[in-house]
């Protein structure tokens, strides 16, 4: 453990962390942006050329809010509660693998903080924790629409847990290693994970959904029936802090899913781009790809929130434990069929 | 029974078949249709800098008219007053005096014209009754504002431009 190696790692986590906060920010903007265009509006577009301060206003705006903390509630959890969503949210970014190693002054440098070999449940972990942060500000709140929320995103979470779990059992069959990296690399060119577990995509996907609590699946915080959800009684930064790790785990979660299921950095035609940029630019290009997925699918989950309505609470149990766990196990006995065979003939 | 008027129709509400189960087709229909919309042109009036025109019968803010000469119209006879459904014109009469000939059509003219604009509900009734042509709801949406007094506009908001300010 050199300083080097220190030095190395801090400046990778500090840049990443940078970018996961500008991409949560900005999909604030962008989020109202496709809400707009995708109803015949225009969208915010006073601050700055096109509304593209909307976001830095917004931040201030919130930072200038009274801060109103509730005389009944719990006050320490109360507190704790915005700052373990976040941090919840922002820690899944350590094991994505960003790019491929890339060569600087001599010097070959991983893009990825922690390449741990168990990375797959390294996610799993960190966003199941995320509803902790849900949890806590929902009970601190001590307001009986936040309590219900709170239960609401937990039975939800560990309801769409489950079907997440089982779908990526069946990519694991298949590329026979947790860790990130690997998985990355079995992808090379267009041998996407995609193309061989389609319905295990769409299983991860609608789950995905469902973790980062977006619409369809919004029902913690659905105003018409709690008011405003686990963050009722939360104002200022605080709020902002909710809002924000939300984008946060969205963006995580778009790029969990370009990472195992549309080949992260890999690209067709990415051994040509190796030739021509050299070392250190073509990885460069890897992570602009990756990132490029990584917005399409911030996209997606934009454009689902303004096509679909909301589930009503049944209807999502009634997906998550009789629709897809069932769908994702025989995605699994199928997989597991199809393996066998390929391995005996 | 029979209906009489046998526009009674029966709905049916039949179970969901299995591609309607799945939910995706109509989602992915749904989907086309939302992002069809990314392409249409917006419905969005960018307010302050474009203003939509405003259709020929609006009604606006009053202005209280000036005759070719420049002089006010208004008599202060009141029925503007008496024909508003709001009772949001109040007026006080006077007597002009012959110094004043260039500024008041009429022997008497209104010393005080006040319409409250929290009160008027824009019919354009006082232009009707107005046997003077004297009042018109021709000018822009009324601001708003802080205070309730401030809503109360006398002459001074009221009355058009004098004629050499006009040109």
């Amino acid at each position: 453990m050199d300083t080097g190696f220190i030095i190395e790692k801090f400046i990778l986590v500090a840049v990443i962390f940078g970018i996961s906060l500008v991409i949560a920010m900005y999909s604030t903007y962008a989020e109202r942006k496709v809400a707009a265009y995708l109803q015949d509006r225009l969208g915010p577009d006073r601050a700055g050329p096109f509304g593209i301060l909307q976001p830095l206003a917004d931040g201030v705006k919130m930072f200038m809010k009274e801060e109103i903390i509730p005389s009944t509630s719990n006050k320490w959890l109360f507190i704790v509660g915005p700052g373990l969503a976040l941090l919840c949210a922002c820690i899944g970014t350590a094991v994505i693998p960003w790019g491929s190693p890339m060569e600087i002054g001599g010097k070959i440098v991983p893009l990825q903080v922690a390449d741990i070999n168990v990375g797959v449940l390294y996610i799993f972990g960190v966003v199941s924790l995320g509803v902790y942060g849900v949890m806590i500000g929902g009970w601190a709140s001590n307001n009986k629409y936040s309590l219900l929320s709170a239960i609401r995103a937990a039975s939800q979470n560990i309801s769409y847990e489950i079907a997440m779990g089982l779908s990526i059992i069946a990519l694991l069959l298949m590329t026979n290693t947790l860790s990130l990296k690997e998985i990355v690399d079995q992808q090379h060119g267009w041998r996407w994970n995609v193309l061989y577990q389609p319905l295990g995509f769409l299983i991860f996907m609608v789950c995905s959904f469902a973790e980062t609590n977006r619409a369809p699946f919004d029902l913690p915080e659905c105003e018409t029936e709690l008011i405003g959800g686990y963050h009722t009684e939360y104002s200022s930064m605080k709020l902002g802090f909710y809002l924000f790790a939300e984008y946060i785990n969205m963006f995580v979660s778009s790029a969990v899913m370009a990472t195992l299921y549309f080949g992260g950095y890999n690209y067709p035609g990415m051994d040509y781009m190796a030739t021509l940029l050299g070392p250190t630019w073509a990885p460069l290009f890897g992570v602009g790809v990756f990132f490029v997925k990584i917005v399409f699918f911030i996209f997606f989950f934009m454009w689902v929130r303004w096509t679909i309505p909301r589930f009503r609470y049944d209807q999502l149990m009634n997906l998550g434990w009789k629709g897809l766990i069932p769908l994702a196990i025989a995605n699994i006995i199928i997989t597991g069929i199809v393996i066998a065979i390929i391995e005996k003939f | 029974m029979e209906s009489l008027s046998n526009k009674k129709k029966v709905l049916e509400q039949k179970p969901l078949s299995f591609m309607e189960r799945m939910y995706l087709p109509a989602i992915a229909k749904g989907m086309g249709i939302t992002i069809s919309h990314l392409f249409k042109k917006e419905a969005t009036v960018r307010y302050p800098e474009v203003e939509r025109e405003f259709s020929a019968n609006f009604r606006g803010m009053h202005s209280l008219k000036r005759d070719e000469n420049g002089k006010e119209r208004c008599t202060a006879c009141g029925l503007c007053a008496l024909s508003c459904p709001a009772e949001a014109i109040t007026m006080i009469a006077a007597e002009r005096k012959p110094e004043e000939k260039h500024l008041y059509r009429e022997e008497k003219y209104a010393a005080t014209y006040e319409i409250n604009m929290l009160r008027c509900i824009f019919c354009g009734l006082c232009e009707e009754a107005c046997p003077k042509e004297a009042i018109y709801l021709d000018g822009p949406i009324v601001p708003a504002d802080y205070l309730r007094k401030d809503f109360i506009y006398g002459k001074d908001k009221l009355v058009e431009a004098p004629l050499e300010m006009k040109k």
